[in-house]
């Protein structure tokens, strides 16, 4: 059981900082960009929303797989195949969260608007200068509830981290796949225990997010 | 007098290198989208924008907003929420690579009188206290050129009457061209030094010096309601016995209630056109305190009743001009004329609320 609990936490951890590094820059350009690419995008970010898991999971462990459009560069990081590996399971969880990640971000630039961007630029700021000092300041409560989410979202899925993980204990076992797994094995305490953990665990990040977002709203008014 | 920016296609106009210049017109001219293009943030096609020396748009180059070195108020205070009071006034401060700034911190402090606000977050900052700090972060920015846009518009008017008297202050520590933009004349009125009168149409019905334009009878300004006239006067004594000061405008003496303010110091008298009257003949036993011998240099009928008449002082040296608005009955029963020699009535109490 702890291996499982570990290996969940750490996966949601390393997904929610990569989802940050491009998360932000993605759904800055996302809430700028008046191109149509954008729209575009826009729409392949939300698709894992709406995507079956393993609909998703089938064509990342095709791609991520032996035989898939990266395989000849995996060598080079001393990697035969990313498919049921940790590194795959991050891959994975970082293209499933990636609405989650991007969508409160994009809307957090959006409401920031024009006007303080134009400041920094009257006082000597670079574009990049001012997204640093002025956008994510600003937009940190957008990243925080991105952060939330993403990290959520990586500890309850399952289809995805089933296809391209599979089911290995100790490795690519996540609590997800343990209640699936002791439901199959008609162990149904040990199956009710993990789903009411989880269950109280969304319930309350859900709540604490929604609680600092409050507190947020009345320091920026 | 240095050529601040001309717009081939739309406007063109040139500005003095120091000291204020008043862009006035009706809303939706595009007195904003001027200030924009200035600063960069709007790019005319095929436009020309030099400033001094420096050619800032021509043709394929076109300088970036953050590479112009300009300061701009905005409308709103614009604050960024999340640093305080002090981190915003140093914001651009401390991105201007500059050995020795024309101004530091601590005396834009003072300036300002934002001294007991440093810490707080603009949240706690009252309207006038905002744009106060707002006009003190873009000066610290060490700009060579400030844009104002409408700065007091959006404040109520205890807040306005709160951050006037620093905005007169500030020409005489800043030594670049301010452009400040307003839809209100009466702001202009104790800012300006120069204006630029736009029309509806968005193309440049005149420019000058603000005396100038506001002698201008010929021009909307002195048809509008409540139009004035603007001295600049120098004040000479204060008769505590009766609360009433006198000071001159080019050597005319003028009696103004109230302290205006010590020996010696300069301020804008506004006299306003409807409050000056005219005696031909020589008066006598008037309540009237400033009664200025005048003669008639124009005349322009500006209603079916209303006659403006520009009046030049008998002073010395340079003449101060003075307009002052009659009924055309008055002026036909006087049968006044161009040249002819009259006395100026200014009733004193007219002048009790004009600085």
């Amino acid at each position: 059981m702890w291996p499982a609990i570990v290996l969940t936490l750490e996966l949601a951890t390393v997904t929610t900082a990569i989802l940050i590094l491009i998360g932000t820059p993605l759904a800055w350009w996302l809430a700028r960009s008046k191109s149509w690419t954008a729209d575009v995008i826009s729409t392949v970010v939300a698709l894992p929303i709406v995507l079956p898991p393993t609909a998703l999971g089938f064509y990342l462990l095709v791609a991520l797989g032996p035989h898939g459009p990266f395989a000849s560069l995996l060598p080079f990081f001393g990697l035969r195949s990313l498919a049921f590996s940790f590194n795959g399971l991050v891959i994975g969880s970082v293209i499933y969260s990636l609405p989650f990640m991007v969508q409160p971000i994009r809307n957090a630039f959006r409401v920031i608007g024009d006007a303080p961007l134009e400041v920094a630029a009257m006082l000597r700021a670079s574009p990049l200068d001012a997204f640093f000092s002025v956008a994510v300041p600003l937009a940190q409560g957008g990243i925080f509830t991105g952060s939330i989410l993403s990290f959520a979202h990586t500890i309850g899925e399952f289809g995805v981290v089933l296809m391209i993980g599979g089911d290995i204990p100790g490795k690519t076992e996540v609590l997800s796949i343990i209640i699936f797994n002791d439901v199959e094995t008609m162990q149904w305490r040990a199956a009710n225990i993990v789903s009411a953990y989880m269950v109280l665990f969304a319930f309350a990040v859900i709540l604490v997010t929604m609680m600092i977002e409050r507190r947020t709203r009345r320091l920026f008014p | 007098m240095g050529n601040i920016g001309s717009f081939p296609l739309d406007i063109s106009f040139t500005a003095p290198a120091q000291g204020v210049t008043g862009l006035f017109g009706p809303s939706g001219c595009g007195k904003t989208t001027i200030l924009r293009c200035l600063a960069g943030f709007i790019r005319l096609e095929g436009g020309y924008l030099r400033v001094g020396d420096a050619v800032w748009q021509e043709s394929a180059h076109f300088l970036a907003p953050h590479k112009r070195p300009v300061g701009y108020v905005f409308q709103e205070p614009r604050l960024f929420a999340h640093l305080s009071v002090l981190d915003n006034l140093r914001y651009g401060l401390r991105r201007v690579r500059m050995m020795a700034p024309s101004i530091g911190l601590e005396p834009m402090i003072d300036l300002m009188g934002l001294r007991g606000l440093l810490r707080r977050s603009p949240a706690a900052l009252s309207g006038g206290e905002r744009q106060r700090v707002a006009i003190g972060r873009a000066i610290l920015a060490q700009p060579r050129l400030l844009l104002m846009d409408e700065p007091l518009s959006a404040l109520d008017r205890d807040a306005k009457n709160e951050i006037l008297p620093y905005l007169v202050e500030l020409p005489a520590v800043l030594s670049i061209p301010i452009i400040y933009v307003s839809h209100d004349f009466t702001e202009l009125e104790q800012l300006a030094d120069y204006l630029i009168l736009m029309r509806k149409d968005g193309r440049v019905q005149a420019s000058g010096a603000l005396h100038t334009l506001l002698a201008d009878i010929s021009l909307p300004l002195a048809r509008m309601p409540e139009s004035a006239m603007i001295l600049a006067v120098c004040v000479e004594d204060y008769d505590a016995a009766y609360d009433i000061t006198a000071c001159t405008a080019n050597g005319v003496r003028i009696l103004v209630p109230g302290l205006l303010g010590t020996a010696g110091t300069t301020r804008r008298l506004r006299v306003r056109a409807s409050d000056v009257s005219l005696i031909k003949g020589t008066p006598q036993n008037s309540s009237v305190l400033n009664i200025l011998p005048a003669h008639i240099l124009a005349a322009e009928m500006a209603s079916a009743n209303q006659m403006l008449v520009l009046l030049g002082l008998d002073g010395q040296a340079s003449e101060t001009r003075l307009v002052s608005s009659i009924t055309r009955k008055s002026w036909n029963t006087l049968a006044l004329q161009i040249g002819d020699n009259v006395f100026a009535q200014i009733k004193g109490m007219a002048l009790a609320d004009a600085r």
